[in-house]
């Protein structure tokens, strides 16, 4: 034993891991799964189209000069909340889903020194980009729908509220979608190996 | 996120026991050595038999003789001890209901050797490997790897653990199936800073020398059983680590296959002097294997060094007590 002379062996710090590295293994985890990526991503789409709609349907009938009824507003603002919810749901859901049918990876992962935080940060952009894409998606399908048979109103139609109606939409679908994964991927990170490797799928 | 929560907690004494104390009093000489001439080299086997024997005391086994003597003699690190467990008790809740899985486990395991751990299914191979290998905590007890107590590890102090000091090889082999084989090997690399061309080179070599270059832009379902468990030792040695735990490596292959894979673990660790691990019911391990450890219930029955077992496979398993 040369502990005596050398003392213990060092041990450093796991360093956290570039940005660049998490994506690249997310943008491929969303890739290989594409059939489960579409359902997760596919929910977001369906809420954020349903709010995409509700935002053109204001900015037609403004361009019309329709005063919109308060009493409409606010149960247009019921349904987009709902919506929005359901998408959350759906989301938290999948991403559960995906968590436990990863528990072994997880816990593979961790075995050859991953991070916690970066399992987090791993399943957060994994959600986070389909949010982004689902969304993105359902806006201009949502915005599509209801503005395409209204062609006549194009040019009274105030395109600078329409763009930034399209990007809250998409924002929003990213953000809830991170949100709703926070849960499981947070669950996911802080499993000892050992279980996750012990759990048969 | 989970900092606190997945560092190791557990007993945090690290007080020397008699035969540590006796084994420290024999570290100067051995620290010389290191640098040391051939002319010390010499006195090495006796240093090396009196550092055993206390070793060996401990587990109770018998003393070392010449032979490990001789064959720690050629290599220096034969005689420092890389993993020390002492007195590790694993008790799980189930159903409100104690399972005790390990009752007090002592083991010292030499650098560069290869060790079996046998015994019954459900005996506590498992829990030990993981107690080893930093996976789970010790409910009781101590486990300390390369004179490191991992009690005393945080999260960031372990994942560094086990990402360059620990490779891992499972029953189940346990590669990502999104990934090629080369990039299942990288991924240790990855998460230890190297850069991408020192990756793909010694993602290569490694594969090349577990005897699978040829595959390795296959997905591990493209792969038969044995190769997966190729790409997985390579991955486990991506990081040059001083140890390898393989918990049941052989179990869900044929025989044929299993001995191929035996037979890769021992020229590797042969080669490149890795300490090699392994919980297995595999007999055909034991002839590879520098020392056996037999597990019950818990605890361990006896230890036993290659040459003093008998192997005349089959009735092995039964030996005497
Ligand atoms: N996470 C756990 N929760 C509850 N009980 C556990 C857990 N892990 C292990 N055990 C119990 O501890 C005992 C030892 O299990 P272990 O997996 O270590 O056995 P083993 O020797 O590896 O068996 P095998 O040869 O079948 O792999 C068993 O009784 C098992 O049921
Ligand atoms: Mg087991």
């Amino acid at each position: 034993m040369a502990t005596m002379s050398a003392g213990p062996a060092k041990i450093d710090r796991q360093i956290s891991l570039p940005m660049s590295q998490a994506m690249r293994i997310a943008l491929r985890n969303i890739t290989i799964r594409l059939g489960r990526a579409l359902i997760t991503g596919a929910g977001t789409m369906l809420g954020i189209a349903f709010l995409m709609s509700v935002f053109a349907n204001t900015l037609a009938q403004q361009a019309a000069n329709i005063e919109i009824p308060a009493q409409q507003a606010t149960k247009n603002l019921w349904l987009v909340i709902m919506s929005l919810l359901v998408a959350v749901v759906g989301i938290t859901n999948s991403m559960l889903m995906s968590v436990t049918e990863r528990y072994k990876e997880i816990g593979t992962m961790k075995c050859l020194g991953a991070l916690d935080n970066f399992i987090v940060k791993l399943f957060l952009l994994e959600s986070g980009f389909l949010g982004f894409f689902g969304s993105l998606i359902g806006a201009i399908i949502g915005a599509v729908f209801v503005l395409l048979p209204k062609f006549g109103l194009w040019g009274s139609l105030d395109w600078g509220r329409f763009l930034l109606y399209l990007l809250g939409c998409v924002v929003i679908g990213s953000f809830l979608s991170i949100i709703a994964a926070l849960g499981p991927a947070i669950r996911a990170s802080r499993m000892p190996p050992a279980d996750a490797m012990r759990t048969e799928v | 996120m989970a900092r606190e929560n997945d560092a190791m907690t557990g007993s945090k004494d690290g007080t020397p026991n008699a035969a540590e104390g006796a084994m420290q009093a024999t570290a100067p000489v051995a620290a010389g050595d290191a640098t040391g001439t051939a002319g010390t080299a010499i006195v090495n086997p006796a240093t090396n038999g009196g550092a055993s024997t206390n070793g060996g005391a401990a587990n109770g086994s018998s003393p070392a003789t010449a032979v490990s003597g001789a064959r720690a003699a050629d290599n220096y690190y034969g005689q420092e001890y890389i993993v020390r467990a002492k007195n590790i008790k694993k008790t799980f809740e189930v159903g409100g209901q104690p399972v005790h899985a390990l009752r007090g486990v002592d083991i010292d395991i030499r650098r560069g050797e290869y060790i079996s751990i046998m015994g019954p299914s459900g005996s506590g191979k498992s829990t030990l490997f993981n107690m080893i290998g930093g996976l789970d905590k010790p409910t009781e007890g101590t486990v300390f790897i390369d004179e490191v107590d991992m009690a005393q590890l945080d999260a960031f102090e372990l994942a560094w653990l086990r990402c360059r000091k620990i490779g891992y090889i499972f029953q189940t082999f346990n590669l990502i199936p999104v990934m090629t084989a080369l990039e299942n090997i990288t991924l240790p690399m990855i998460f230890a800073g190297a850069s991408t061309d020192e990756q793909l080179e010694k993602g290569r070599k490694l594969l090349e020398q577990v005897g699978i270059g040829h595959r390795m832009h296959n997905k591990p379902s493209q792969l038969s059983g044995g190769q997966q468990q190729r790409v997985a030792i390579a991955r486990s040695l991506a990081n040059d680590p001083a140890i390898v735990l393989a918990d049941e490596p052989t179990g869900n292959l044929d025989q044929k296959t299993g001995k191929e894979i035996i037979d890769l673990l021992k020229k590797l660790n042969k080669e490149s002097g890795v300490t090699i691990i392994t919980a297995t019911h595999d007999d055909k391990m034991l002839d590879v294997s520098d020392r056996i450890v037999w597990v019950s219930d818990g605890r361990i029955d006896k230890i036993k060094r290659r040459d003093e077992v008998d192997i005349t496979l089959g009735t092995l398993e039964g030996g005497v007590h």
